[in-house]
């Protein structure tokens, strides 16, 4: 199906209607002061557009808009495992949460991808100085050490319970199998 | 230059990156002299806010001298000092032409629900900000204002979104002379839209938090009564206590979704993110406002959905009112205020920080630390 036009035909005639207008009240504005409504004219895509940007950086782009906006942000244009998401995601409107649950999920990824490009660059991330580290130490010592405590006792934990878990050497498996001594009978 | 960095959930840095270019005929280049973190951005930091690609810089605070102009910008010149609105408007779409400059139709790509932003993720447009050396400007004929030579540019820096979003918060109550008025969050946005409450004719602002030392600054700041939320029972019953049982006549939300306060909020909310941040805020402000009500929304909240009591908006008969800061539409009036002395911001402001050590000051800002109120980026080109 087309979409509607937005144009304003004369669907109604609106002079027929008894009583049509008789309580339009100018002063019953809930959006007053940042709304101007004497400059709304309706609904027409009709005003001047800015000049067009022209770029050869992928940009996405909601399928609610009627055209591409004037100016778009250039900013890390998708790529990747992310970027493949990202763009399945624009498929759906906004009003459609499989569309920002797969941006969250790209989001996640792209966390990834991150650290493999530093990696790659041989760069290593120095993960604790990102997440600000040193002020933690200036201004919260104690927290710190909580966290760094937690961090080990986990750790620790984790450690303990994947030892735990491990098969046991073939000796001791033997062992169990070695099946009991048969005595003769007298 | 040098830039912020996004490299995934609490973790930014300082990277060399490439200088930005003129991409459009009313595009400007700044050098930023300064630059804050927002407490929207710590959405953002959170991994709050869908589609925040890994390398954006972020920073929709900021102002700085013009060092370059498209051939479309005719009313700057380099070496002007300008502030920048955090909205991205054309100022000629459907929407600009009617004020609303934060909705702006002719600025971003990813999302009709909201206009271009700095540094605010690809859902607001994809546009690197101003937490860097230097950034481009789109609309630069439209948004950035010259900072008049009497100001001081920490105030100015202010004028870019905290004060114009407090201001627009309590301008959208409605508020009436006299009127009881809630803030939920004392943050630097609900502690300046306590401070404008009075301007509008407040009769008594009230400020709710769990944060003790903010509390303390609202409470000298505003002026306000100001109330520990964890130190309450309950917030809706403990206002309308103090109000014969009534409620508020206007409730401002100012904290958005990384608010804290409510176990299931922030199990689905924060932790999960299955909901647009915890929004127990906007639940306190629906229940705590009188019947026939203002519920003044600017705390900034994911684009899905939320757990709010919509049934008891209705059975109030609230209004609800709610926008991004038309920033460019109130600059004149909020100039006039800090001239004459109504309102100071660059008292909000506890610390300057070198932009290279921007890791550090995101975790201050985020974790509280160090009575952190309004930190500002200050890069070593300035």
């Amino acid at each position: 199906m087309d979409a509607l036009s937005t144009e304003r035909k004369p669907l109604v005639d609106t002079s027929a209607i008894p009583g049509w207008g008789v309580d339009a009240d100018p002063e019953n504005d809930p959006t007053y002061p940042y709304r101007d409504r004497s400059k709304d004219d309706g609904l027409l895509f009709n005003w001047q557009r800015p000049p067009i940007q022209e770029t050869d950086v992928e940009i996405l782009q909601s399928i609610e808009h009627k055209t591409r906006p004037a100016v778009v942000g250039t900013s890390t244009p998708p790529s990747g495992l992310s970027g493949m998401i990202r763009r399945l995601a624009f498929r759906w409107s906004e009003s459609n949460w499989l569309h920002w649950l797969l941006l969250m999920g790209a989001d996640r990824i792209n966390v990834v991808e991150g650290v493999a490009q530093d990696l790659s660059r041989g760069k290593v991330p120095n993960i604790p100085a990102e997440m600000g580290v040193r002020a933690e130490w200036q201004h919260n010592k104690k927290g710190l050490a909580t966290k760094v405590a937690v961090l080990t006792a986990v750790s620790a934990g984790l450690f303990l319970l994947l030892r735990g878990s491990k098969p046991k050497p073939f000796e001791a498996q033997r062992k169990r199998v070695t099946p009991p001594e048969v005595h003769e009978a007298d | 230059m040098r830039a912020m960095d996004y490299r995934g959930p609490y973790r930014v840095r300082i990277e060399e990156k490439p200088m930005p270019k003129i991409l459009h005929p009313r595009d400007a280049i700044v050098r930023v002299t300064r630059s804050c973190i927002c407490g929207s951005d710590l959405h953002l930091y959170h991994g709050m806010v869908p589609d925040t690609r890994i390398g954006m810089t972020f920073g929709h605070e900021f102002c700085g001298i013009v060092e370059e102009v498209g051939p479309e910008v005719t009313n700057l010149k380099r070496g002007d000092h300008v502030l920048v609105p955090f909205n991205i408007a054309c100022g000629q779409c459907h929407f600009c032409k009617q004020g609303l400059f934060g909705n702006c139709h002719e600025s971003n790509a990813q999302a009709t629900a909201v206009g271009g932003i700095f540094g605010y993720s690809h859902t607001a447009g994809g546009y690197d900000g101003g937490q860097a050396e230097y950034v481009r400007v789109p609309y630069a004929d439209f948004g950035p204002t010259v900072i008049p030579d009497w100001m001081d540019p920490d105030d100015a820096v202010l004028l870019t979104d905290v004060v114009p979003t407090g201001y627009q918060a309590a301008e959208m109550g409605g508020i009436k002379k006299g009127d009881t008025v809630v803030v939920f969050g004392a943050g630097p946005v609900g502690i300046m839209a306590a401070r404008c409450a009075w301007l509008f004719g407040a009769g008594r602002v009230i400020v709710f938090d769990h944060v003790d030392y903010r509390l303390e600054f609202a409470r000298t700041y505003a002026p306000a009564e100001v109330y520990n939320f964890k130190e309450v029972d309950d917030v809706v019953v403990f206002m309308k206590k103090t109000t014969d049982g009534l409620g508020a006549d206007v409730a401002i939300e100012a904290v958005g979704g990384d608010a804290e306060g409510n176990f299931l909020q922030t199990l689905f909310g924060t932790k999960l993110k299955l909901e647009a941040g915890n929004a127990i805020p906007l639940h306190w402000a629906i229940n705590s406002v009188k019947k026939g009500g203002v519920v003044s929304i600017v705390g900034v909240y994911g684009p899905t959905g939320n757990m709010i009591p919509i049934g008891n908006v209705v059975n109030k008969g609230l209004t609800l009112r709610a926008n991004q800061a038309s920033v460019k539409r109130l600059l004149p009036r909020l100039i006039d205020h800090v001239r004459d002395g109504h309102i100071n911001p660059k008292a909000l402001i506890t610390h300057k920080v070198p932009l290279e050590d921007v890791a550090d000051a995101y975790h201050i800002f985020s974790a509280k630390l160090d009575g952190c109120i309004k930190p500002v980026l200050v890069p070593s080109t300035h």
